[in-house]
């Protein structure tokens, strides 16, 4: 019976949706605030009944109901409760619902929004509701006809299949809340731009205002993206237990689209705050960060791609979720043709300004961002067209995405340096001639110590350490460390800097931690692989593992082999116990890995419990395969860093409207 | 009971699993010499394992990958060069088999793309800076000076108006 409600609050957002985007249209037309304010009504009470609906699953899942066959083939009793509830969106369905859920829940965000003074005008806001209305209603229609998860199923069965064990784990558990706050986030960028689209006027402000209305979105929704890529991406990092982090995997690449484009809004949408320059453009991705988002739908869920990370899913269903793409995408890229005309600012600026390097940036995200879709869907082009069948991994990316990368990142820490309209260059460059020094030094001197030497992991360094001292330089002229102060005074102008600029600095910081991560482990990891019997030891970079002990333990809802390992340093010193282990889940017939993770300072030293076999001397052994993965620490900490730039940035206040139109009234 | 069961399941599924399924692969070993198994271990990263999703026979622990590894370490010692044994999977496999896409004139546009975007969009933002004319009249301060202005301004209250990016009024 809760089932059916939560079958009927799904039909119910559904109605409500058509609503929100009907009354929100009519109450443009009409100049009527009423029916608007009816609209944003419509578009609070849809997200209350998807959360309804989405309680209701969560609630089936809970108490292993398994006459819901969502329930029944992603669930077990013998699961622990956190992964009953994160089962509610280990599938497809749930997770679509769960999209649903985020989906209304920005829309009824947007509808809370402030209207008047400072905040959004009446006409922009109802089209932008309408919009959020359309999409929701799309969706919430895709969920309901063709993947609702409160079918139920006869006869009922005695126990459930399991999620998937690879997804039994803390990490994936929050991976998809947060990926998909961002996927979804971007859906509000994408009302706003082809609200403006239709409402936009030149001249009196309109464009400056609405680069400011749209940053708070892009913001939370990038910033959302980061946290949810790295969390997936640790998650394969010691789950999996291939020791890898990055695979250029379709469906990684499918999540780092979105994120490239959303990045690359953000700063665009900066200039045309600032200057009311860069309009068509900074639009223009708004559109393209959100449909970069439904295409990852798509390609996940369609069955296109074969990758770890994707739900199997028919093509029929797919073909539905490109029909919605298309739609979508199509007309709000045909209302963008229409209007290309007019979006051009007035504003001027030289080369060689803070606007210049905003545009650079810009060119070289976007860039990436169009290879990465290259390199995903070519071979998909290719074999449909009837060629070869091609397989474009890690290889291409390094010899395409990296260098453009490079380039970026050589000129980032320059950007904010620069002043707006009309930069100094050789100014700037002065200000950061100790950055780049030290840079050099740090690099030479960490390069030299490790073993192997090669020019591109040093060159790396480099790099890695110019972006976080170019930030640290950045903030440091801000308080103006270097002047002759007092230290009473640098500490007010330490307070007085706004959060947004911590949040800046926080983010390129951030970003050349990961690179630094991303360039040791690379270049110097070591791995070593051997069967080992009890007391025997296995060596890899500068560190020894000994096993000391295999048992069988019992889960929850498996069994394990459970190995404990004594890893300490080659020269001898402490030795810290590590377990790894490999689980069987009878639920579903599957093994996973547990990897053995032992921290020492930045690096790792991985472990991995592999098949036992018979050992060099006859008895038993089991196969144990053993990483020193150097600084890898910093490739989760630096993107770790960068979303709590993003959160810094957000909670600054002067980017919330209210305040923006307290301050105006205030001058 | 219960855990005789599980336990018995358990046999099956992490030491036998094997009854039912392939034998578990036997373990690399890896080449006496150094720079072979280097040059063997560079190979395992472009090479896709055929039966996997999207992993490369590094990382892979299906029996295939295993044996493709093993297949690769044979040519190495035989004293095939890396672009022979390329050539080999190559015939063997299809261009699949391989992560880096052949350079053929299907794939031009994969390769090229990026290069064209790049330099096409620096040449478009070429142009439009010389149709534009530059902004005109006095260049902004610089950075320092601005601060000084700023400063001077403090008693005032009112600097200029500020961005997210732009240090604060004291007073709001």
């Amino acid at each position: 019976m809760i089932v059916e409600l939560g079958a009927f609050a799904l039909c119910l957002a559904l109605a409500l949706s058509v609503l929100q985007a009907g009354l929100s249209v009519a109450g443009r037309m009409r100049a009527s605030p009423v029916l608007a304010g009816a609209g944003e009504g419509a578009a609070l009470a849809a997200c209350l009944a998807v959360v309804l609906a989405f309680l209701v699953l969560i609630w089936a899942f809970v108490v292993s109901d398994f006459s819901v066959s969502n329930v029944a083939s992603n669930s077990h009793t013998d699961k622990p409760m956190l992964y009953k509830v994160a089962g509610a969106w280990g599938s497809h369905e749930g997770s679509l619902l769960l999209w649903c859920l985020v989906l209304t829940g920005f829309g009824a965000m947007l509808a809370r929004a402030r209207t008047g003074a400072g905040g959004l005008p009446f006409g922009l806001k109802a089209v932008a509701v309408a919009v959020q209305g359309g999409l929701g209603a799309l969706f919430l229609a895709f969920v309901l006809f063709t993947s609702s998860p409160f079918g139920r199923m006869d006869p009922v069965p005695v126990e459930g299949a399991s999620l998937n064990p690879l997804l039994q784990d803390p990490a994936l558990a929050f991976h998809p809340p947060l990926l998909y706050g961002g996927y979804v986030g971007l859906s509000v960028c994408f009302s706003l731009a082809v609200a403006a689209l239709i409402e936009g006027r030149p001249g009196a402000g309109f464009w400056p205002a609405w680069g400011r209305w749209i940053r708070p979105w892009a913001l939370a929704s990038w910033a959302l993206l980061t946290a949810g890529i790295t969390l997936g991406s640790f998650w394969a990092y010691y789950e999996l237990g291939w020791g890898g982090w990055w695979f250029w995997d379709p469906v990684e690449n499918a999540s780092f689209m979105p994120w490239l484009a959303a990045a690359a809004l953000l700063h665009s949408a900066v200039v045309t705050e600032r200057r009311g320059a860069l309009i068509g453009w900074t639009v223009f991705l708004a559109l393209v960060a959100f449909t970069l988002s439904m295409l990852g739908a798509f390609l996940v869920r369609s069955g296109v791609l074969t990758s770890v990370h994707a739900f199997a899913v028919d093509p029929e269903r797919g073909l539905m979720l490109l029909g919605i793409l298309g739609l979508t995408a199509g007309a709000a890229f045909a209302l963008f043709a229409l209007r290309a005309g007019q979006l051009t600012g007035k504003a001027l600026f030289a080369p060689i300004s803070r606007e210049g390097a905003l545009v650079l940036n810009n060119l070289f995200l976007s860039v990436a961002a169009a290879t990465v879709l290259v390199g995903t869907l070519y071979p998909l082009i290719l074999e449909a067209a009837g060629g070869a069948t091609i397989s474009v991994g890690p290889p291409y990316f390094a010899v395409t995405f990296t260098p453009l990368m490079a380039v970026a990142l050589l000129i980032l820490p320059m950007g904010p340096l620069l002043a707006w309209k009309r930069g100094d260059a050789v100014g700037a460059l002065q200000r950061l001639a100790w950055a780049a020094g030290l840079s050099l030094v740090f690099a030479v001197v960490i390069w030299a110590l490790f073993q192997p030497r090669q020019a591109l992991t040093g060159a790396g360094l480099a790099l890695g350490a110019w972006l976080v001292l170019g930030a640290l330089a950045e903030l440091a002229e801000r308080v103006r460390l270097f002047g002759k102060r007092t230290a009473g005074e640098l500490g007010r102008r330490v307070q007085a800097l706004p959060l947004a600029a911590w949040g800046m600095t926080a983010a390129h910081a951030g970003l050349g931690l990961f690179v630094l991560g991303a360039v040791v482990e690379t270049g110097l990891k070591v791995e070593a692989a051997r069967p080992l019997e009890i007391g025997q030891m296995v060596a890899a970079g500068p560190y020894q593992a000994t096993l000391r002990a295999v048992e069988i333990v019992e889960g929850p809802n498996y069994l394990a082999e459970r190995a404990t390992l004594d890893v300490e340093p080659l020269g001898g010193g402490r030795p810290e116990m590590v377990r790894a282990e490999r689980r069987f889940f009878p639920a579903g017939g599957q093994t996973t890995t547990e990897v053995g993770l032992s921290f020492h300072g930045l690096d790792d030293v991985y472990l991995v419990l592999g098949e036992r076999r018979a050992g060099e001397s006859g008895g038993r052994a089991w196969t144990v395969r053993m990483h020193w993965n150097p600084w890898a620490r910093l490739i989760f900490l630096g993107p770790a860093l960068m979303a709590l730039g993003g959160l810094l940035s957000l909670m600054d206040r002067r980017l919330r409207t209210a305040d923006v139109a307290r301050r105006r009234g205030v001058a | 009971m219960r855990r005789l069961i599980l336990t018995l399941l358990m046999m099956v599924g992490l030491s036998g699993g094997a009854l039912a399924q392939e034998p578990p692969p036997t373990p690399d070993q890896p080449l006496a010499r150094p720079e072979q198994e280097a040059r063997a271990q560079a190979l395992f990263n472009e090479i896709r394992c055929v039966v996997c999703q999207h992993e490369s026979i590094a990382d892979s622990p299906a029996g295939v990958a295993s044996d493709m590894r093993r297949w690769v370490r044979d040519r190495i010692a035989a004293g095939e060069s890396d672009a022979e044994i390329r050539e080999g999977l190559v015939a063997r496999y299809g261009d699949y088999v391989l992560f880096t896409p052949p350079l053929r004139a299907g794939t031009l546009l994969l390769w090229g793309l990026p290069l064209v975007l790049v330099l096409g969009g620096g040449v478009v933002l070429v142009w439009i800076g010389r149709r534009r004319p530059v902004a005109e009249g006095p260049a902004e301060l610089t950075e320092s000076e601005r601060l000084a202005v700023q400063d001077l301004l403090k008693a005032a209250t009112s600097g200029p108006e500020d961005d997210a990016t732009s240090p604060p009024k004291t007073q709001g």
